[in-house]
Order: structure tokens, then sequence, then C-alpha cells
């Protein structure tokens, strides 16, 4: 059975339960898509908003970010806000939240540490933005940890795996939102563990916290000694040969990346030509299949086409990607994609973005008519674990967890380039949480495309 | 007027020891008969001390006259411009160039973010030591390079400090359990003290939110308007004299007695210091030491705001390191708000023009902007003495 | 053994490509004692003119006459419109001119190419040839032989055009002398002009072989290059084709030793290591001609 139709199943189930609870709910307001209701159960109109400080105005919230545009990390990266964009201009055009038209605000950094500094200082005190969502980088982001939280300024959804995101004590301000690299790593570890006790096992991984959590993750299941080889990159440097050399020579029969696209390509060149053919498995980060396969396509002239070079590989989903086009967030996504009018074709980074930016407007509608930036914050703690959308998983949210969603899927790409589920959904977390089956399902996005969360408190 | 008197003050320790390095090179040099009271003339001291009681009351004019946000830019530009300056002294006043003084800021933001790395609630030590320990970590480091740095020239010193930028950032992903990795050390910001806080209410009444970044940028500045002091009086003084005998007249300096290489090494360290120095300051600012922040481009940019401002001078330094951190986000914000750009372009666009305007204006003010504006005042006073020579 | 092997022909080809764009900032010097900081993105325009070339259907050779052409065009455009007003002033001034050149034409690059990476298939296969059953050396294929041939090749015919012909005989007299070089009715500006054309042109070349090596371009991809090209052409000294070939391999072999055996984060320190150890011995790079001359 294809990831596709089995999520389909479910996601018409799902789809009649939310239609049978809208039914019974009795709500007032036309789903969120209304032009005077942002969320549910609320019964102000837009003569009761009221300014409530930086960027929250009476008809507007300013929402910012810093992504790298320019440099080498911008490939793929500096789509993820056209896709925030696209999404944010529906939710605009259907009357925006709570009368309040979404004004999104990003700069680049870069992907330099000290322009995020400076870009994110511009967006608070000049742009005086209400929140941050989706910043970018570990590096970047880190550089404005402090800055944030001192300034009590929402710092939602860092896009980034690390587990720095999640510390509530130090951070109250800064909330994760895509599963970290050591849930991941545990999840691929068991799987490995249980599906190829015999294999042994290669491991590829960035030389930075990505690489780091991940291998982690990934030896809580698999012992030293199935592991045989561990190479690492520095981002920057293309030339993976070396690696790949060492790598085959080592024996491993199972390569696990923890490594960005473009290092996927590389690397897929560099065994291809040294004849190594292992099993293949990249964490999500590196999977891009829209991207890889367009890059690895064009080299295998005619012999096969782009998407079934990745025939074969492993890799692990926690949101649905653009290969899935039976998928019905992936149609919604598309269709505003479309509507948007912006250049280029909707990419797995802009499903990121347009996912995160329906993340980010759940908060909005649970913070209430006229929050402040606190309201925000205690809503998505409050809040933030029922919230379900385009994620698989729900988040982890509460008042002791900034960290994101919880699990993730074992996927393995078909001869069509699609991914085809291996596991159930599987959610865990950090340290030593055991593994478990998710016992929910997946959802159907609502029929507006824009969420319809309660206002807490 | 007691911001700028922020413990900061590293011209104390340096300034200590640079008469007897004076000494030192006096001897080296025939020409000492009147020793130390040559040093510096009375009146260029006095003349600097001015500039600097002025240079702080602007200072504290700018920052309380301008927002927040341009607050922390003025501390960016602070702290390049203290790097700038040292490259100033080492490539226009000793004439070696160096490709490599992002590396030696990471070497001082490192060093303070490893001393300020101290356990949540454990009191970290004063800034004044961990810039003092920035600087001298930085100087040992310069040292090492300087000694090879003397005996190389013109493009072959250029390819060994670039070597030297992309090296030493290297050093942190590669040592990560000490350097963090990719991912950097963050830095605590220096806690302010109460009385800032009344004395920033009382210049102009902000309060509330943001305050640490003043504080920050208050530090930045001291630390910039200490390191000009000592640079422009190092600069006037004998032992700037001897370092531009060494760039211009090799030979003559030689047989006068001067060891080109020592002369050569010393300009290496103390702009190393200075690099040291502004490294610490770019730590506290950034609030992260991670390599991302010290990419060859820092270094390249350096030299920059060096040759644009105008070779040679500290006033130059300065006013290129403004243009490095102010014009790039002016020329974006023309192309969003000016030409509706995506953001993505407009950045694109900015370096597009920026890289122009560096080509521009070496082509039509091959001195720089001081150098430029200073030439044209020479001529116009000399036109003004020829007219009214003529005339009598 | 066998990794030390594959390290080694690995090395070769990546100091062939070191070598390449060495090659270009050699020429540069030669003929205008600059060291031209825009040569990365100088090539990654020809690059990506080239990968337009291809996109419309020309075949890979065509391209490359192609980028090989603009190359020349750009670097003759450049030297007179930019360079030339600054040559002869401060050494520095056109360090600063080069490097706005390089972020501006990267700048030029990406608006009209976009960010994203492109595939880039090589003229010839990069699958390694099989040395024995199951050991394959991914360093030996035949574009990697291509890629080293193609430098080899350039080496000597630049180093020919320099020995034996008139046009490389004045371009040397320009370079070392000028006035002489006039006064011996040698048109020294034209022969600057084509220093940087024929410059530009290898660089040209190097960014196709770099491309075809790393299969994947954008518009920062020449950027590590900068730093280890140059680092051959010191090491080299500067004014030799030769030196700068040796130099780029001696490079190349290193740091994939460094790969192979510590780590990718070390390469930059590395280079660092080996330069100042080559200069303290020779202060002018292996191949320096001319002793020191002071004052």
């Amino acid at each position: 059975m294809t990831r596709n139709s089995r999520r389909l199943v479910s996601v018409l189930a799902a789809a009649t339960i939310a239609t049978t609870m809208a039914a019974c709910g009795g709500d007032d307001d036309s789903g969120g898509g209304g032009d005077s209701s942002g969320g549910g159960g609320d019964t102000g109109t837009a003569a009761d908003n009221e300014a409530t400080g930086p960027g929250m105005t009476e008809d507007t919230v300013t929402i910012g970010s810093h992504y790298p545009l320019t440099g080498r990390a911008a490939p793929g990266y500096s789509e993820i806000p056209t896709g925030v964009q696209a999404y944010f201009d529906y939710v605009n055009a259907n009357g925006g939240v709570y009368d309040r038209q979404i004004e999104w605000v990003y700069r680049d950094d870069g992907y330099n540490p000290t322009n995020t500094s400076t870009v994110v200082r511009e967006l608070v005190l000049d742009e005086e933005v209400f929140a941050i969502m989706g910043g970018l980088g570990t590096a970047t982001h880190n550089a404005v940890l402090d800055f944030l939280n001192t300034e009590e300024v929402p710092d939602l959804f860092v896009a980034s795996g690390s587990s720095l995101w999640d510390d509530p004590e130090n951070l109250p301000y800064t909330f994760g939102w895509q599963t970290d690299y050591e849930s991941e790593g545990k999840i691929i570890g068991q799987y490995i563990a249980e599906n190829y006790p015999d294999a042994k096992v290669g491991l590829f991984l960035q030389d930075d916290d990505f690489g780091e959590d991940g291998e982690r993750g990934v030896r809580q299941y698999l012992d030293d000694d199935q592991i045989v080889e561990v190479q690492t990159y520095t981002s920057g440097n293309i030339d993976v040969g070396p690696q790949m050399a060492a790598l085959q020579s080592s024996g491993a029969d199972f390569v696990l990346g923890f490594n960005t696209p473009p290092y996927t390509a590389l690397t897929q060149l560099a065994a291809r030509n040294l004849n190594y053919t292992p099993q293949w498995w990249y964490s999500n980060v590196g999977s891009a299949p829209d991207l890889v396969g367009s890059l690895l396509g064009a080299f295998s002239q005619g012999a096969v086409s782009g998407a079934s070079a990745l025939a074969g590989i492993m890799t692990t989903a926690y949101i649905p990607t653009v290969d899935q086009v039976d998928n019905p967030w992936i149609q919604l996504f598309q269709r505003i994609w479309d509507e948007s009018g912006q250049e280029g074709v909707l990419t797995n980074t802009r499903v990121y973005g347009m996912a995160q930016a329906y993340t980010m407007v759940q908060a909005l509608q649970a913070a209430g008519r006229n929050p402040t930036g606190d309201d925000l914050v205690a809503a998505v703690e409050e809040a933030g674990s029922d919230w379900r959308g385009p994620s698989f998983t729900p988040f982890r949210f509460s008042t002791d967890r900034h960290a994101g969603i919880s699990g993730m899927s074992v996927v393995q790409f078909n001869d069509q380039g699609v991914g085809e589920e291996l596991t159930p959904l599987l959610v865990t977390d950090t340290g030593d949480a055991d593994i478990e089956e998710y016992d929910g399902e997946p959802i159907a996005p609502p029929e507006s495309g824009i969420p319809d969360e309660e206002a807490v408190g | 007027m007691s911001e700028t008197q922020t413990p900061t003050g590293e011209p104390g320790a340096a300034s200590d020891d640079a008469p007897s390095t004076a000494t030192a090179a006096a001897n080296a040099s025939p020409a000492r008969a009147t020793g130390r009271r040559s040093f510096l003339p009375r009146l260029t001291l006095l003349r600097h001390l001015l500039i600097l009681v002025v240079g702080a009351a602007l200072a504290v004019l700018l920052l309380e006259s301008t927002e927040l946000n341009t607050n922390i830019k003025l501390g960016n530009v602070a702290y390049l411009a203290v790097a700038a300056g040292g490259l100033t002294l080492l490539t226009g006043l000793s004439g070696q160039i160096s490709l490599g003084h992002g590396a030696l800021m990471a070497v001082g933001a490192y060093t303070t973010a490893l001393m300020l790395d101290v356990e949540r609630g454990d009191e970290p030590p004063s800034l004044f030591l961990v810039f003092l320990a920035a600087i001298a970590a930085t100087t040992v480091v310069g040292a090492l390079v300087g000694v090879a740095a003397a005996r190389l020239h013109g493009p072959y010193l250029a390819g060994a400090t670039l070597a030297l930028a992309v090296g030493i950032p290297g050093l942190a992903l590669y040592f990560s359990d000490t350097l963090g990795g990719e991912q950097g050390i963050t830095v605590r910001p220096p806690e302010r003290p109460e009385w800032f806080d009344n004395a920033v209410e009382q210049l102009s009444g902000a309060s509330g939110r943001g305050l640490n970044d003043k504080w920050v940028a208050y530090i930045a500045v001291a630390c910039l308007l200490v390191t000009y002091f000592f640079l422009a009086n190092l600069m006037r003084s004998r032992m700037g004299r001897t370092w531009r005998a060494v760039r211009d007249q090799e030979v003559a300096a030689e047989l006068a007695g001067i060891s080109l290489g020592s002369w050569r090494v010393l300009a290496f360290v103390v702009s190393a210091a200075a690099a040291g120095l502004a490294g610490a300051v770019l730590a506290i600012v950034v609030q992260l030491a991670a390599p991302g922040s010290f990419l060859p481009v820092l270094s390249l940019s350096l030299l920059t705001a060096v040759v644009i401002g105008g070779l040679g001078s500290l006033t130059g330094a300065l006013l290129g390191s403004a243009l490095l951190v102010f014009l790039p986000p002016w020329l974006i914000d023309i192309g969003r708000d000016v030409f509706d750009m995506e953001e993505a372009q407009a950045s694109q666009a900015s370096f597009v023009v920026y890289g122009l305007l560096l080509v521009v204006t070496m082509l039509f003010a091959p001195a720089g902007l001081v150098g430029t504006v200073r030439l044209a005042l020479l001529r116009r006073r000399a036109a003004r003495a020829t007219a009214a020579a003529g005339g009598r | 053994m066998e990794q030390f092997l594959s390290l080694t022909l690995g090395g070769v080809v990546s100091g062939s490509v070191y070598a390449a764009f060495a090659l270009a900032l050699v020429l540069i010097w030669r003929s205008t004692r600059i060291v031209n900081f825009a040569q990365g993105s100088m090539a990654a325009a020809t690059t990506f003119i080239a990968v337009a070339v291809i996109d419309a259907g020309g075949s890979y050779w065509l391209a490359l006459v192609v980028a090989l052409l603009s190359g020349l065009v750009m670097g003759a455009l450049i030297e007179r419109v930019v360079i030339r007003p600054v040559e002869g002033g401060p050494e520095l001034n056109a360090v600063i001119v080069t490097l706005g050149l390089f972020v501006a034409i990267q700048g030029i690059v990406a608006l009209v190419a976009g960010v994203d990476e492109r595939a880039f298939v090589p003229p010839f296969s990069k699958v390694g040839y099989e040395v024995r059953e199951g050991f394959t050396l991914l360093s030996l294929s035949p574009n990697s032989i291509w890629t080293v041939a193609a430098v080899l090749v350039t080496m000597l015919a630049l180093t020919a055009l320099f020995r034996f012909t008139r046009v490389g005989l004045a371009m040397r007299a320009s370079a070392f002398g000028q006035e002489v070089a006039r006064l011996l009715g040698v048109r020294v500006g034209r022969m600057l002009t084509l220093g940087w054309a024929l410059a530009a042109a290898v660089g040209a070349l190097a960014g196709m072989l770099i491309a075809g090596d790393v299969s994947f371009v954008g518009p920062t991809f020449m950027d590590t290059l900068i730093v280890f090209g140059f680092v051959a052409a010191v090491l080299g000294g500067l004014d030799s084709p030769i030196g700068a070939v040796v130099g780029g391999l001696l490079l190349g072999l290193a740091l994939n030793y460094v790969r192979g055996y510590l780590d990718d984060s070390l390469l930059g320190m590395a280079s660092l290591v080996i330069l100042v150890v080559v200069l303290l011995v020779r202060p002018g790079g292996l191949f320096s001609t001319t002793a020191a001359r002071r004052a």
C-alpha cells in the first residue's frame, strides 16, 4: 500500500469526524475563512480590536524572520519565506486572523550569525514585529536567542531540529517546530536494528549539532560494532569522494546520512562513480526528493528518470511532501501556491514554509483577539499540543516543553520517486524516552484551508 | 561622560609598556640623543586628548539621539573600526597587507566567549579582565603569525594571511568539544550597572526595552575611543616614523640600524592586539562566537574599510567601517521600498551596487574618502597661495 | 594502501583544478602585478553562460568554446574599463577593485540565474575504473583524465606562448619593464589587455573543469577555489605557469591526505601550514625566477 492511498483513507476518515464535530459544535463562525472571525468560539468583531503593543495594531499583526537569501546556504532555504508569504496572503485574502492582516517581514542574514544579530534587532526594534517565526539555522538563530528572550519577543518555530530551542526555563519565549535530530536518529536507529540486524552501517555526518544529535540518537539503538565507519564533512567542501571511498572500503553496506540536500546528490554521484551500492538512508533534511531528483536526473542521461534516481532510498518524514500529489494538504498548498502568483513551482521547502505559517495562524487564533506577546506564548504552551495540521503527529508543547513535532514515519522511495511508508507513525522524544506507535491519525485540512482554533483563556 | 570611562581601558597596560619599547627602539636608532622626551611631542598628546574628549562627547550625543537599533549598529561600527584601526597601522604605516585579520578577531571572540561561559548563577570574570585576556591571546597568535609574515611580501603575505582566515574558523569545528563547533558558544551580555540606567534616563529618557544593547554599544564605543587614542599617539610617535621608514625606505632604514624584521613583527603584534579587542567586543555585541561570523569575507571587508576610507588614516578606517555597516542595509531598503523588489532580489542587487561602488570609488577617489578630501583641501590651499602670490 | 592510492589520485585531480585556477591568477600577476580576486566569480559567470548554451541544446564542447570566448571578452573589457585606471597606482587599490568586481559579478550571476544549484554534466563519464574486483578508483575516470590533461596542455601551451612566440615575448617584456618595452616598440597597453583576456579564458576553462568535477554549479560554487587557487599560485611563485601547476598539485595532494586521514575542517589550517613552511624556505615561492630585488 503506498503512502498516498493509506494517508488518503485516514484523511477521509478524519475529515468526516471533523465535519461532524464542527456540525455538533455549532460555532458561529465560518471556519476561519469568513470575513469577521479568526478563531473558533470568538464572538468579537473588528470593532473590538485594540493595539496591544509592538506589532499588534487594530488591523495588522506583523511577523518577522531571518533566512539565508544569499550566499552558500541560499539554495533551497531562500524559498521557505515565499511559501510562508503565499499562505499568509491566502489567509489575508480570507479576512486575516481576528480581522487583522498578517504582515510578513523577513530579512537576509546570508547565514552569518553577525548579520542575524543585526537584522533581527532591526525587525524587533525598527519593524516592531509581534513575533519572530521560523528563524532559520542553528548557529544563526543561536545568536539572537538571548536578545529575543530578554526583550520578551515570542520566538516561535525555529527552523532547525536542534535541541537548543527546547529550554523553557532559560528561554521561555523560544519554541521549536520540526522533529529534533536526536528523536529522528532514535527512530532510524531502531528501524535499522530491527529490520537490518546484520547490516554494517556507515554514518555520513555534517560536522555540527545536526550530525552529532543524529548520531547520538542512532547510537541509542545500534551497537557500536554494527556502526563500522563514521565519516564527516564540513559544509562548503564539495568533494565527498574521500569520504565515500572510506565508507566503501570499510565494508559498510548501509549508509545513513545526516546531511543537507546538495550532499545527498553529491554522495549519490560519488557512490555511483565508485560502483558503490549500499542501502541508503538520508535523514529528513537531506531527502528533498524534488531538489535531489532534479539534480541527479541530469546525470542519468535517459537511463533513469530524475525521480527514479532515488528509488530504494529510505528517509523519514514528518510533514507531507510534494511527491504525494494525492495528499489533501499538498493539494491545498498547491492551490494556494498557484493562486499566490509567485514565480517558481511548489517545492518541499515551500511546503515547509506553508506548514509553519499554518501553525502560526493556529497560534494567533489561540492567543485570542487582542493578545500580547506573553499571551501568544501562553497559548502555544497551553493549546499547542492539541493543534493538528499538516504535520503527521502533534507537537510536544506544554509549559515545561518547547519541543516541536514528536514523531515521524519511515519512508522508502519507489521507482516513481514516490515515498512509500514502511512503518506506522512513530513518536518518541529526546533522551531515553521509548519509541511508540502514534495512536492517532493525520488529519485532513479544513475545507477553508484555514485553521479554526479556539482562543484559550 | 562617565560612560566612556568604563572598565575597558586596555591602554593602561599597553601604554605602560609603550615607553620601554620606545626606549628599546631608541637604542636601536642612532638618532636617539633626546631619549624619552621626544617619544611624542607634548602638543600632539594634548591634541589627541582633546580629540578623545570631544569624540566621547559626540559619541554620547550620537548614541542618545539615535534609535536603539542604530545604537547596536554603532556598536558594530565600533568593533569593525577597532580592527580596521589596527589594520591601518599594519597596512598603512608598516606597509604589510593582511587578509587574515578576521581570523585574529575570532581568537579574541573565542577567548571572550570561553571566559564568560560560566554556569548560570556563577559570577563571570570582570569584562576588563576578559578583554585583557582576549587581547593577550590574540597578541600571542599575532606574534606567531607576525614572525612568519615579517619575511613575506605583497601577494605572498596576502596568500598566507588569507589561508589564516580560512584556517582558524576551521579549528572551531575540529575542536568542537571546547569551541562549540558550527553553532558556536553563546555569550551572555554583560550585566549593566544600575547607574547606567539612571544616567541614560537623565540623558535621553530612554528606559526599559533594549537597554542592554545600549550598554553594550557604550562599551564598544569606549573601546573604540581608547584604541584610537592609543593608535593615534603611536602613529605620531617615533615608532610611527620608524614604521614609515621601514615601509618606504627599507635600505636606508636598515642602514640606520633599524631591524626591519622586528619592526614588522611589532606592527603585526600591535594590530593583532587591536583585532583581539575587536573580536572581544564582537562577541558581546553579537552574543555568540561561531565560525560563521569569521568567514574570509570579514577579513576582506576590513581591508575594504581601510582602503575605501583612506589608507593610513584612522578617520578613514572609522568612515570605512561605518560604510560597511550602514551601506548594505540602506541599499537593500532602496531596492525593496523604491524599486519594489522581492527581499531576496533586493539583497542580491545590493551586493551588485555595493561591489560597483567599491570599484567606482577606487577609480574616482583613489586616495580613499579621507585622502581625497585632504587632497582637495591641499590643492585649494595651494591654489589660494599661488593666487595670493600672483596678486602681489 | 588502497586508500592512499585513491587519495593520491584524487589529490592529483583536485590539484589540477586548483592549478587551472592558479594559472589564471599567474597570467594576470605576470601582466599587471595584480592579484585578481574576481577570478572566481568571473569563472562562475562564464560557466553559467555555458550552462545557458547547454540548456538551449548546445553540446558541452560548444558550451566550452562559448565559455572561453566570453572569458576572453570579459577579461579584456574588465582590464580596459576598470583595471587600466588603477594600474601602477597603489597596489591595494587594485585589490579593492577586484574585490568589488568579485562581489558585483557574483550578485549579477545570482540575479540572472537564481541562487539554486544546477546539475552540470561533465563531457566524459565519471565512473571510476575498476582496478580489481570490488575496488574502484573514483579518481581514475575518463573525466578526471580529461581534467588533468586539459590543465597540463594549457600549461604547456602558455609556456610555449611565452617562450617561443613574438606575442609572448612582448607580453613578458611589458610585464617586466613597461618603459623599456615601450621603447622597443611593444604596444604595452594591448599586451596588458591580452594578458587579462587570456587569463579570463583560462579561468573560464577552470570553471568548466571544476563544474564537471563537482557536478553542480551555483553562483557561489567557485568560492572555496578562490582561497585554494590563490594559495596554489603563491606556492608556485606567481610568476611561472609551471609553478602554478606544481603548486596546485602539491596543494591538492596535501589537502586530500588531510581530508582522508584527518578531517575536512582542517583544510584551511593545512594550507596555511604548507604555505608558511614553503615560503619560509623560499620566500618567493617554489618557482620564483627573480631573486628578491630590494630598493
